[in-house]
């Protein structure tokens, strides 16, 4: 018998205990991608070349290298410089870096889409730049790139597995210590598989779903415009 | 912009540079990670051949394909696409063996990465060849040839030029994803960073060196898909 469901019903608590790890991860991982995208896209449109120039290096040298090399960086050499990082603290400063340069340039098109009218307009206005791109840019450019981000978080959430390799314990690792237990690897690391499938699968839906409840109110809000 | 880009390269090769050339003693270090930089681009290059073929094969299988072919290329895009290449690079490794399939380490690799980048990959094909105007079609249709021959001849060779550009992103994507392999006991570069990291505790200079080995691969990888896409776009003009 290859597949043994009496052993699959002994682990299954346990994988669903570390999935609460995988998908703590993947929030805090996205919450810090989310905010750092937006700085990182700031200041990549800065007009100031010594700022843009640097900012646009950093972003190209993050999203061309590996995020599991970040990782072990973060992990491994930052201790080197007195900053000692817990394993899951690491793991998330990684993976919240590395998909908050790929979330910049998503923001950088969707600040760049905002006409430039909307510029002129607030300038017209006697509005502080600070002012016009809190509350008259920003509320403008987050809405079309939701399913972007959207995607981004999937992407995030299926990198998790990588932080097995600095030993959190989250669904992969537990998954390899209960295989390593009971030489039975069938089973936790084909329920992991599945589980990732599902869950991607379920917030692909759910980003399809906003994607065409924005494209309605958007419509609707164009319309009274 | 491709000034201010080349620029940004520049600022980044000259500071990577005096980095590197202000370690003491890295050279003992540079050997043995060219050597893990090889196997890594070993891997690339042959995922990214498996890569191409599934995801052409893929595609064409959910378009044009009797459905047991098509949902047989839906199950393999979604599956995929919807699980982490660790996963199922762990799944080759570790459960094939159960179902008495043991693979070579490097095979699992190769197999597993370019699996799940055709994956992808099948995405960009689709949306490549559905983007040749309709006309194409019929004109095709008009001069008597097969559906197969009009594929081969006409619809395939325009596509191929608009995949060029999101082909060379899923390069760089598997090159990246190459790093886990290190997870399966293959020596490639990030595992070479890590045996010798243990061995010398010289943390800070492995790992920069191997950052600036990645980003010149894919450096390498940006340059050569630009080329390509050039050269392909050239053609087609003249064709016009």
């Amino acid at each position: 018998m290859l597949w043994d469901w009496n052993y699959t019903w002994e682990i299954m608590p346990v994988l669903l205990r570390a999935s609460v790890v995988t998908v703590e991860a993947t929030l805090l991982g996205f919450l810090l991608a989310a905010v750092l995208g937006l700085v990182l896209a700031i200041l990549r449109m800065s007009k100031n070349n010594w700022v843009s120039i640097p900012t646009a290096g950093f972003i190209e040298f993050i999203r061309s290298t590996p995020v599991l090399i970040q990782i072990f960086f973060i992990y491994f050499v930052f201790p080197e410089f007195g900053v000692v990082l817990p394993a899951m603290t690491a793991g998330v400063l990684a993976l919240g870096l590395h998909y908050g340069c790929y979330c910049s340039e998503v923001y950088r098109a969707g600040i760049e889409c905002v006409p430039r009218g909307q510029w002129e307009a607030s300038t017209a206005l006697n509005l502080s730049p600070y002012v016009t791109f809190r509350d008259i840019i920003i509320p403008q450019a987050i809405p079309p790139i939701v399913p972007a981000l959207g995607n981004y978080l999937v992407a995030l959430f299926k990198e998790t597995p990588l932080l097995s390799a600095i030993a959190v314990l989250e669904l992969m690792q537990t998954a390899k210590i209960l295989g390593s237990q009971s030489f039975r690897y069938v089973e936790p690391i084909t329920l992991v598989g599945v589980f990732f499938l599902v869950m991607s699968l379920v917030a692909a839906a759910i980003i399809r779903q906003v994607e065409a409840w924005l494209n309605r109110t958007l419509r609707i809000s164009g319309a009274e415009r | 912009m491709q000034l201010r880009q080349l620029a940004v390269c520049a600022i980044i090769f000259f500071t990577a540079g005096l980095v590197i050339a202000s370690f003491a003693g890295f050279r003992e270090f540079i050997p043995g990670l060219l050597e893990g930089a090889w196997i890594t681009v070993q891997i690339t290059i042959g995922g990214s051949i498996l890569a191409v073929v599934m995801a052409l094969i893929a595609a064409l299988a959910k378009m044009y394909g009797a459905w047991p072919v098509r949902w047989l290329a839906v199950a393999y895009i979604e599956i995929f696409r919807g699980t982490s290449a660790l996963v199922q690079l762990f799944w080759l490794f570790f459960v094939l063996p159960h179902f008495g399939v043991t693979l070579e380490p490097m095979t699992v690799a190769i197999t597993a990465l370019g699996l799940n980048v055709g994956a992808y990959g099948a995405e960009v094909v689709r949306g490549a060849v559905s983007a040749v105007p309709r006309g194409q079609w019929e004109a095709s249709v008009a001069l008597n040839m097969p559906k197969s021959l009009a594929l081969r001849r006409i619809i395939l060779p325009q596509a191929l030029t608009a995949m060029i550009p999101p082909w060379g992103n899923l390069f760089i994507e598997l090159l990246k994803a190459t790093s886990l392999v290190s997870l399966i006991t293959i020596s490639d570069l990030a595992f070479r960073a890590q045996q010798m990291n243990q061995i010398t505790f010289r943390t800070l200079e492995i790992f920069t060196i191997v950052l600036v080995i990645y980003l010149a691969i894919s450096t390498l990888i940006t340059v050569g898909m630009r080329a390509l896409e050039s050269a392909a776009s050239r053609g087609l003009a003249r064709g016009r």
